[in-house]
């Protein structure tokens, strides 16, 4: 006798599902006189109806339900993603978004109808600069690479308004990617600073490169190696000494809430990723948002709208007098402003200092647990995640840290961001939260150990990981070498 | 509120683990000129039951299209958004889950991701889509600096009937100096093809223009193709995707880059954010498109699975030489649209795109017909479209919000040329009742 089979989660497509008088949604009988369309639309109408599922309600519910079964957030378990801030994202701001006075609003409403929203808005304003240190705030940009170009948009024209032009970013080797490509973007050249070894940015490097032609320099503090850099003053010092000016990457900023501010380090701008820091949620690759905060030399450069509010108590929204101009339409988003005003009220200030000690207590609690185990490279104290390099398991073992990775998912648990940062022999970058409890941190420690030795004795066991997920490892060299990038339904199916 | 599971006793234990004897020695290597050494000046937590009354406070200052009757567009729509909508995006594994970049345990995510794919393939008419990008606005930017990677050519030449935010976008986007652009004049709501003509030559990456147009009204794509085309340029040309059940796909004109705004499938407006951007283009283009794409392959087991695929394109991979810096793009708001193409299917989006259409003509003629209001236009249109107002726009706008309707967007507060003219908006939402009480408000004037 055969075992029982379940029908795989996935593979199966909404448009294999339901059949061709298969219906959920219908549209609103038609309750003034029918149109001509080919009449109306000249000619432009359609002849062929686009390829789209037909389902029923059932099957649409049953569809999603076994792909998210599928999935993993932070719902599903640990998720110590470095750099990437996976935090639990409270219910309650997923309830606020969805507010019919804020989910009903349209961009164009008159100021009147929307001082709700614009007070919300403005208060989150005002909140990000207490945070960063920083005294004017634009909530447009749509996620931590959008809140680069624009802060770098704003620095180019900053040195443009004072008849300084200027040709070249400095950008460490530790940063994200998202940096030397906002570099490109903004039509500057990158040149890249070596770390020193104790991880920071080498200063005797930075100062050979720092002249007059030098625009900003991009940080990120923490940087990604999860270490402050103790020489963050002399670096913004000697930034400023060439008339350049300094740019945070803030996606880091969860590890120094309500104990250092990127202004009162020396930064010119900062983004903040409110998907991050801010606990809303990452929606399996957004939306986001990089509200940009400035100093007051850059912001009659942010882009408009921001929000202004009069002696009387009345919100409106104004553009700045030399802005870059927009970044997207309309305000931001919104939906997820209306989640990051909701956490920071919850937790209020003390509760965002105490996130901050947490986070960064919860790492260096986990890298005691872990150094034996893995080495190193920068051995002092950390801020909210830690770098690990699977290099020595490699040369002993030949199980690599993509092999770890895939076997932490046979425990139930996410791995952490790998091969990052670049400089890093077989990085593990591991970023607990503060939404951990101890026994989850334990545990991984514990699961990690377990690893570490199964890879002492069957490097294959790890290499052939994972065996209890709902697929396996994926060919993706086949993926780029026959792409399959949209389905396309078999000749001779009924349309 | 708090968010923290560690118990104060798990924390001294932490710490002797740790070696320190407070959580500050965690952070000596803060420069001390570089410490707050203050608490943070914001407000005290809030409990639960405080912090939702006080929310609830906030969005009931607002008025809204459940309280009012909206007949804006513009770029965000009132349209209907399924139940099953909001029921799929909730579930907490894909709306808590991050980038897809441990596809084992991300194939919920990716499936939905190629599913999106193939809809916005299918809709546009185009061979690839991307997994979205931020909105309409910046997926138009970045098709003008793909047309330039594409043809090696540094200009573009935008219609000036495209919607001014997303053109203000454009040149945000290229201010630095890496496009130059040239605006084409419009002429009756659409663009000036003549105009056209003259201004693009061999130096044109790409014609950028949109239909509808920010006014409503339909463009002749076709003819722009044709002139972007013998000049060797590329033609990008933005849609509004809810009218593509009803609307000639953009391939079928000719357009190798297609951009949108997804809001109107199955997203909230939100006051204009997140919705998403779409983008599509040719197989062909591929390696020079900006965002993640997701393709579909087999596992070790030989089981069907999904992939981020074509990531040498990307930021993580290729740093300064990327195709665009975008790294998180509107993953949740793409699986809405997802979800909601398949709720109405194909059937669906046809007979919501009829009755946008039937129901906006109908509004149209009833406003003309007032004497109140005049045609500036004699291009067709679909489901929005632009009139003259014979008094004070203010004065009318405000007296109808007191009659409970937003009565369209005032098009002078975009262009000088356009005072006086008002941009109406009619969605499927929108009941014959509602616009004949509308017409009635417009008589009493």
């Amino acid at each position: 006798m055969s075992a029982p089979t379940r029908e795989p989660l996935t593979g199966t497509l909404i448009f294999e599902r339901g059949a061709p008088e298969s219906r959920c949604v219908e549209s609103p009988a038609l309750d003034v006189p029918d149109v001509s369309l080919s009449d109306v639309l000249s000619g432009r109408q359609r002849t062929e109806p686009p390829v789209l599922p037909h389902v029923t309600e059932v099957e649409i519910a049953r569809h999603y339900e076994r792909l998210a079964s599928a999935n993993f957030g932070v719902d599903s378990g640990f998720y110590p993603l470095g750099s990437c801030t996976m935090k639990y994202n409270p219910k309650i701001d997923e309830w606020a978004c969805r507010l019919p006075g804020f989910a009903g609003l349209h961009p164009y409403q008159p100021p009147a109808t929307v001082q709700g929203a614009l007070e919300l808005m403005w208060e989150l304003q005002e909140a990000l600069a207490e945070i960063a240190g920083l005294p004017a705030v634009t909530l447009q940009p749509a996620a931590g690479a959008h809140g680069e170009l624009t802060g770098l948009l704003a620095i180019r024209a900053y040195h443009t308004a004072n008849g300084d032009p200027r040709a070249r970013v400095l950008v460490p080797d530790s940063a994200h990617g998202t940096n030397p490509a906002t570099v490109a973007m903004c039509g500057y050249e990158v040149v890249q600073v070596p770390s020193d070894e104790r991880g920071g940015v080498d200063v005797a490097a930075l100062n050979t490169l720092l002249d007059t032609d030098v625009a900003a320099i991009m940080l990120t503090n923490p940087n990604t190696l999860g270490l402050f850099d103790e020489n963050i003053l002399e670096i913004t010092a000697a930034v400023h000494a060439v008339g350049a000016l300094a740019y945070c990457d803030g996606a880091n900023l969860n590890a120094i809430l309500g104990k250092s501010r990127p202004g009162d380090m020396g930064f010119d701008a900062l983004h903040i990723n409110l998907h991050k820091t801010f606990a809303t949620p990452h929606g399996g690759g957004g939306p986001g948002s990089g509200p940009v905060a400035v100093s007051d030399a850059l912001a009659p450069y942010l882009p408009g709208p921001v929000v202004a509010r009069a002696a009387d108590g009345v919100f409106s929204l104004v553009t700045p007098e030399r802005s870059i101009g927009r970044v997207r339409s309309f305000v931001g988003n919104f939906g997820v402003l209306v989640r990051a005003y909701a956490y920071i009220r919850a937790v209020g200030g003390s509760g965002l200092t105490e996130v901050a000690e947490q986070a960064v207590l919860s790492a260096n609690y986990l890298k005691e647990l872990l150094r034996d185990v893995w080495p190193l490279p920068y051995d002092r104290v950390c801020k909210h995640e830690f770098v690990l390099s699977g290099g020595r398991m490699r040369k002993q073992t030949g199980v690599r840290t993509l092999d770890v990775a895939k076997r932490l998912l046979d425990y139930g648990i996410h791995p952490p961001t790998i091969y990052f940062p670049l400089i890093v022999e077989e990085a593990l970058m591991i970023e607990p939260t503060e939404t951990e409890s101890k026994e989850t941190l334990d545990r991984f420690a514990g699961v990690l150990r377990t690893i570490a030795a199964e890879a002492a004795e069957d490097a294959g066991l790890l290499q052939g990981a994972p065996y209890s997920t709902p697929v396996r490892r994926l060919d993706e060299a086949a993926a780029v070498k026959r792409p399959d990038l949209a389905w396309v339904p078999p000749e001779g199916a009924p349309g | 509120m708090r968010f923290i599971p560690v118990t104060c006793e798990e924390q001294a234990e932490m710490l002797r683990v740790v070696g320190a004897d407070t959580v500050d020695d965690l952070f000596v290597d803060v420069p001390a000129a570089a410490r707050l050494g203050r608490p943070l000046a914001l407000p005290d937590p809030l409990g639960e039951v405080e912090l939702a009354a006080h929310l609830e406070d906030l969005a009931s200052a607002d008025s809204h299209a459940g309280s009012v009757v909206s007949l804006l567009g513009g770029g965000c729509y009132d349209h209907y958004v399924p139940a099953i909508v909001d029921a799929v995006v909730s579930k907490p594994a894909f709306f808590t889950a991050y980038t897809p970049y441990q596809p084992e345990v991300s194939q919920g995510t990716l499936q939905a991701v190629y599913e999106y794919q193939s809809m916005i393939c299918a809709l546009t008419g185009m061979d690839v889509a991307n997994a979205s990008m931020y909105d309409g606005a910046s997926a138009f930017a970045e098709a003008a600096l793909m047309a330039a990677r594409v043809t090696r050519r540094h200009q573009v030449v935008v219609s000036a009937a495209v919607h001014p935010e997303w053109r203000e976008t454009l040149a945000t986007y290229v201010g630095a100096g890496v496009l130059d652009i040239l605006t084409c004049p419009m002429s009756d709501g659409v663009t000036d093809a003549a105009a056209l003509r003259d201004l693009v030559d061999d130096r044109t990456a790409a014609v950028l223009a949109a239909s509808p147009t920010f006014y409503g009204a339909l463009d002749d794509l076709e003819a722009l193709a044709g002139i972007a085309h013998d000049a060797g340029a590329l033609l990008v040309a933005g849609t509004n995707p809810i009218l593509l059940g009803v609307l000639e796909p953009p391939a079928a004109y000719g357009a190798d880059i297609v951009v949108g705004e997804g809001q109107p499938l199955g997203n909230p407006q939100s006051f204009g954010g997140p919705g998403l951007g779409i983008f599509a283009c040719r197989q062909e283009h591929l390696r020079q498109m900006p965002g993640r794409v997701a393709g579909r392959t087999t596992d070790v087991d030989g089981r069907t699975g999904f992939v981020l695929t074509f990531s040498t394109r990307e930021q993580h991979i290729r740093r300064e030489k990327a195709t665009s810096n975008i790294c998180s793009n509107h993953a949740l708001n793409a699986l809405a649209a997802g979800v909601y193409l398949s709720a109405v299917g194909r059937e669906g989006l046809a007979g919501i795109g009829r009755a946008c259409v039937a129901k906006a003509h109908y509004l149209e003629s009833r406003l003309v017909e007032t004497g109140r209001f005049e045609r500036v236009f004699s291009a067709p249109f679909a489901h929005e479209f632009a009139l003259r107002y014979t008094g004070d726009v203010a004065v009318m706008q405000a007296r109808l919000l007191e009659r409970g309707f937003f009565a369209g967007l005032d098009l002078g507060r975009f262009r000088a040329e356009d005072v006086g003219r008002v941009l109406f908006a009619v969605t499927e939402k929108r009941t014959r009742a509602q616009l004949d009480r509308f017409v009635a408000e417009v008589n009493a004037l």
